[in-house]
Parts: structure tokens; sequence; C-alpha cells
């Protein structure tokens, strides 16, 4: 994923290691996706046998990549250096379409 | 309504199923294969659900590891697991499924951040997912599994 070169994101109350030294509050980042026709015609077929559904899988990979990525952007706005307590959510708003959030707390270390 | 499409209208899915089963079934012995190979190698680097470790003060670096997958069941085991909602009880065809999802999703993890130490706070999450046409829901997740990848300093 991008963005975590400069920033360090965990899903703890901390940076091991590290002092934190200010809080800036929740920063969230969320991206809705609906399905590709064509991907799900292929998941179609692919469902006969069973097994991972590759088109689905990096479909959703990339989602959590975007929302990730609009998450740090907004902490670095705030001059955070890292993001502490990620979590990811998936819920599904329309037939075909899920939205995904990641959002954590944004700090800085030193 | 002759016998050649009586044959159709019955054959089809009696093919799919027979299909499914074959080589869903394969598939499914090789994916085992597979995880349980990948398992034997990460099990010195251990995803732990809790947030302490108990070498505290040791950690060089922390950073978020992220691994997810989207299966599938075959039309096999989605036609038997019918005959299941009609007189309950467990579900063993859908359990292997989840089963090999949760596995597959932890080991991408711990290969998205191929050299930490240990992972720390592993989550798991599980969701359903529907087609378009909003009919297939039953049969396909998605596993997402998280956690924070720690590197040790290297004892002497």
């Amino acid at each position: 994923m991008n963005g975590e070169a400069h920033l360090i994101l965990t899903n703890i109350d901390s940076v091991p290691g590290r002092q934190i030294v200010q809080h800036f509050g929740l920063v969230q980042g969320s991206t809705i996706r609906a399905k590709h026709f064509g991907r799900d015609f292929a998941a179609g077929l692919k469902n006969i046998v069973g097994g991972e559904l590759k088109g689905y899988t990096e479909l959703l990979q990339e989602s959590r990549a975007e929302a990730t990525n609009r998450m740090v952007a907004q902490a670095s706005e705030l001059g955070a250096n890292a993001v502490i307590n990620v979590r990811f959510t998936t819920s599904s708003v329309a037939q075909g379409a899920s939205e995904i959030l990641a959002y954590g707390t944004a700090v800085l270390v030193e | 309504m002759t016998s050649v499409e009586l044959w159709i209208t019955l054959g089809i899915p009696v093919v799919l199923i027979v299909v499914g089963k074959v080589v869903g079934a394969s598939l499914e012995r090789g994916h085992y294969r597979s995880i349980v190979d990948r398992e034997a190698r990460f099990r010195a680097r251990p995803a732990i659900s809790t947030k302490e470790l108990d070498a505290a003060g040791l950690v060089q670096s922390a950073s978020l590891a992220v691994g997810s997958v989207v299966v599938s069941v075959d039309h096999f085991k989605r036609f038997v697991s019918g005959f299941r909602m009609i007189f309950g009880g467990e579900v063993r065809s859908y359990s292997s499924l989840i089963d090999r999802a949760r596995r597959e999703a932890v080991l991408r993890m711990k290969e998205s951040k191929p050299g930490a130490d240990a992972y720390l706070n592993t989550r798991i999450e599980t969701s359903t997912i529907s087609s378009t046409a909003g009919n297939e829901g039953m049969g396909t997740i998605e596993v997402l599994a998280y956690g924070t990848a720690v590197h040790y300093h290297h004892r002497p």
C-alpha cells in the first residue's frame, strides 16, 4: 500500500518502541466499489468448481488500499506521522456494491 | 416438450454438480497441501491475538500487515447444503470452505510482511459477497486478516 513509506500504521494502541507525543484524533478513509460486469461473469463460471475468486480478491484489495490511502492522506494533512489502532470494516450498500472503511487514530511519534 | 428438452433441463444442473464435485474436491486437496506447507514455513513467526508482547522494548519497527481472499463453494457442496437446510444441523461442506479461507488470509497477511518476527493483535473479519443478481450471496465470502507486524532487535 502507498503512503506506508512515510507513515507508520499499526492496529495496536501504540507504536512499539516509539513514544507518542501528540494526538490528532480520528482519521478515516472509505470507498464504495461496484463490481465489474466482466469480473462478475468470470466469477460465475468459477463458482461451479469453487475455490478462490481472484478477480474479487483483487477488487477488494484495491478498494482497501484506496480507503487506507485516503485515511493516510487525512492523517498527514494533520501533521501526523503514524496512525494507530487501525480498523477495517466492510458493509454492503446495495446489491453488488460494497463500502470499505479504514479508520484509526492519528498521532505524532518521536 | 420433447425428451431432448427434458434431458437438457435436467442434465445441465447434474453435469454442473458432477463437475463441481470432481474439480472442486481436487482443487481443495491442492489448496490444503499448499496451506499446510506454507504454515510450516511461518511457524516460527506467530500471529497472536493479543496486543502485548512478552519482549516489550525489544521492538525495532512496526507496520500493518494485511491479507485477504475471496472464496466460493463448488456446485456439489451448494447442492448438498441445500438438503442440510431442510433438516438442520451442521453444514460440514461449508466448514471446510471457511477454514481454508481463514488460513489462507492469515498466510497472506504474513506473506505481506515476510520478515516480521510476530504479528500482534491479529484480527479476522468475514463478510459475504452478493452478486449483482443478488442470488449468489450464499457460498461466496471474503476473509480479511490484519495485524501489526513487528521486528525485534536481533539478540546477541
